[in-house]
């Protein structure tokens, strides 16, 4: 048990939060059919951290955060420009922004000395989940014990802050967001600053794909911002419900996935541990398809 | 070096890297302008990332079997077959759920990409001490690409730009109006069915070259490049294979010529060089021309209501309209009317007055409607009509 605080507890706790954190704001983007948002954000992402990295030369939190968040926002610039000014349906400005960006990360990865530090392009597709251990903690009394805290991965700390203050804004914002989303014109009407709003959950999706981008890799990502909320839309009609729901799958899918990844092999016969992002993604997965196939509101 | 590269200089296995990679460019921009005209673009990026969890079971199937597991063919073959699973996943997910299709793209992008990396990890477990090398089916790799390899990616293209030229036709016609198409006989289904095998085919065919991640870019962007050029859809499909194959020929060979640079992304970026030079600069449809024109339209209507204010003696106080009149010789700084700003200010009044009797007439309802403030009514009615309507206006007037 105590091989399991220092161990598990960490990437468990990280992998929850980052997929309540996107999950949340996933379920607006899912409902305003901009769901590919969260896709292009979490590619993005790339060149605004190597970009940091290669101005301030360490990988450090602040720098790297900055960077990608920088990187987010000239995405949605880019989108918004190629579609407006170009007059390029929104799908299509979508896939040039996204895919020259990451090229554009991809070489500049490549094209600079990163052998010293932990950067490349597979570790910021599949996330490192599991190194994120808690090698201070000896078992659960380390849970109070401020030595002990102290030595708790940073990411923790972080991702937590990003999922609390991502359940404030939808507290706070709830009915404007809601009202927007189901009806842009009758929102305008009522004197809402429709705009700002779309922008300001693009721009919170955004942060919490940092956040959790950081930790676990691009894929959760995705996954989370759109599978949870996407197989929730299938259970109910409910605004309310569904972000309900869609917490729970996520919850279930970071927690199911952890294990399964973790110790699935070990039952195969096999020593070796899978990746826990990708797993939690699969199981993701496997219940937007159960709900697709029974949800009581599927159709 | 680079220079050798583009000719084709740099030995056999680089010429075909770079013929490989040029055809690619030229198959997957074809094929990708009628993903694009059908508004269905991002429909590829669920389709590549889903050939991951293929590529993998490829793999890991052949080595169980006993014969190599890089076997380039069978990957292919495993990478087509579960990229084909995936755009039935979203097929279904459209079709039979209320989810939006952006949702099922997101969905099984991310639900396949995630298999394919938890089997990934499977697979390192399983060959220890081999590198599997999958990773290069990520971003793409042309180093120690064997010659088979390049010629299967060559043939592969060339097929596919021949399928496309064979159904360009019926492509077209659903790909503007879906609706029209099948009333006029053509199965939508299958039609779409054709386009999804064409963009799965480049998708294989590509994996190697430029990666599953980036496959997407040669199949959007060059469509988006061609269309700022034409209004034409035949055009436009000539264009993307163009602006394709040219991005694809010349990132290969800066590739080629330039140790450490992944083939993959620098074809992306020189397509996306290719794109922003020709959103600037295309005529027409370019921002530069858009400018141009909006500040021509600007232009003539300042100059023209200061014209009408000078001929009936109105003080101006628009200052641009001021400074344009100036510019012309046609007012001075005070606002006073040079002599040319006289004439020019009479015949400006007299063809406003023409036009206000032409639209409060009846039978030149037609002509009256292309009144938009900068017609000449010269250009709209003959000599005759404009007679008539001046003897209807009656005496000259005193123009101050």
């Amino acid at each position: 048990m105590n091989e399991f605080v220092a161990f598990s507890l960490t990437p468990l706790l990280i992998g929850c939060l980052a997929a309540v954190a996107c999950a949340l704001p996933g379920n607006f983007l899912v409902l305003r059919r901009q769901a590919l948002i969260g896709d292009a954000i979490s590619h993005v992402v790339l060149p605004g951290i190597v970009l940091a990295f290669l101005i301030t030369g360490t990988i450090s939190t602040w720098p790297m955060l900055l960077g990608s968040a920088g990187a987010a926002l000239l995405a949605v610039a880019m989108i918004e420009g190629i579609r407006r000014f170009g007059n390029i349906e929104p799908g299509a400005a979508m896939g040039v922004t996204f895919t020259t960006l990451f090229a554009a990360g991809v070489l500049l990865l490549e094209q600079s000395d990163t052998s010293g530090v932990h950067l490349d392009v597979e570790h910021a597709l599949f996330g490192n989940l599991e190194s994120l251990i808690w090698l201070d903690a000896t078992d659960w009394s380390s849970l109070v014990d401020p030595v002990a805290l102290a030595g708790m991965p940073p990411e923790l700390g972080r991702i937590a802050i990003v999922t609390l203050a991502m359940i404030i804004g939808l507290a706070i914002f709830w009915r404007p967001l809601a009202i927007s989303t189901f009806d842009e014109g009758f929102a305008g009407t009522l004197g809402l600053p429709v705009r700002s709003i779309g922008l300001g959950l693009v721009i919170a999706s955004a942060i919490a794909a940092v956040a959790a981008f950081d930790a676990v890799g691009s894929i959760i990502v995705i996954a989370m911002f759109i599978c949870p909320p996407a197989a929730a839309r299938l259970m109910t009609n409910r605004l309310g419900i569904q972000v309900l729901w869609s917490v729970v799958f996520a919850l279930t899918s970071a927690i199911v996935g952890y294990f399964l990844a973790g110790y699935g092999p070990l039952w195969l016969g096999s020593e070796h541990a899978v990746s826990a992002a990708g797993m939690i993604a699969t199981v993701s997965g496997v219940i937007l398809m159960i709900a697709a196939l029974a949800g009581p509101a599927r159709r | 070096m680079f220079f050798e590269a583009l000719t084709f200089q740099l030995g056999y296995n680089a010429t075909l890297v770079t013929l490989g990679a040029l055809l690619l460019g030229l198959a997957s921009g074809v094929t990708g302008t009628f993903l694009f005209l059908r508004k269905r673009a991002l429909v590829s990026d669920a389709i590549s990332h889903a050939t991951l969890p293929g590529v993998a079971l490829a793999f890991i199937f052949m080595t169980l079997v006993g014969i190599d597991g890089r076997n380039l063919p069978g990957l292919l073959i495993g990478s087509a077959l579960s990229a084909f699973l995936g755009l039935l996943c979203v097929q279904f997910l459209t079709r039979r759920t209320r989810l939006s299709e952006d949702a099922a793209i997101g969905a099984v992008l991310s639900v396949f990409f995630s298999i394919g990396v938890v089997l990934l990890t499977v697979i390192q477990t399983m060959s220890t001490g081999r590198q599997a090398g999958l990773e290069s089916f990520l971003l793409g790799s042309t180093a120690g690409m064997l010659r088979a390899d390049a010629i299967l990616i060559a043939v592969g293209g060339a097929i596919v730009v021949t399928l496309v030229m064979v159904f360009r036709r019926p492509m077209t016609l659903v790909a503007f109006d879906p609706g029209f198409a099948e009333t006029s006989g053509v199965n939508l289904n299958r039609v779409d069915l054709i386009m999804m095998a064409l963009v799965l085919g480049v998708t294989v065919v590509g994996l190697k070259i430029v990666g599953l991640i980036l496959i997407v870019a040669l199949l959007i962007i060059p469509p988006v490049t061609a269309r700022f050029w034409t209004d034409r859809a035949d055009w436009v499909v000539l264009g993307a294979g163009a602006f394709g194959g040219l991005a694809a020929w010349v990132g290969a060979a800066i590739s080629a010529s330039a140790p450490d640079v992944p083939t993959g992304p620098i074809i992306v970026l020189v397509s996306f060089a290719m794109f922003a030079a020709s959103m600037l600069l295309a005529p027409s449809r370019g921002l530069l021309s858009t400018y141009l024109r909006h500040r021509r339209f600007q232009t003539g209507v300042h100059v023209r209501q200061g014209l009408l204010s000078l001929a009936q003696g109105q003080p101006i106080y628009e200052p641009f309209t001021l400074r344009l009149l100036q510019r012309e010789g046609l007012a001075r700084a005070d606002g006073v009317p040079t002599d040319d700003g006289k004439a020019r200010a009479a015949r400006a009044y007299r063809d406003e007055k023409r036009w206000e009797i032409a639209r409060a007439t009846p039978e030149l309802e037609l002509a009256a409607a292309r009144y938009d403030g900068l017609t000449q009514i010269e250009d709209v009615l003959t000599t005759d009509q404009i007679a008539d309507l001046d003897a209807r206006i009656g005496g000259p007037e005193v123009v101050a």
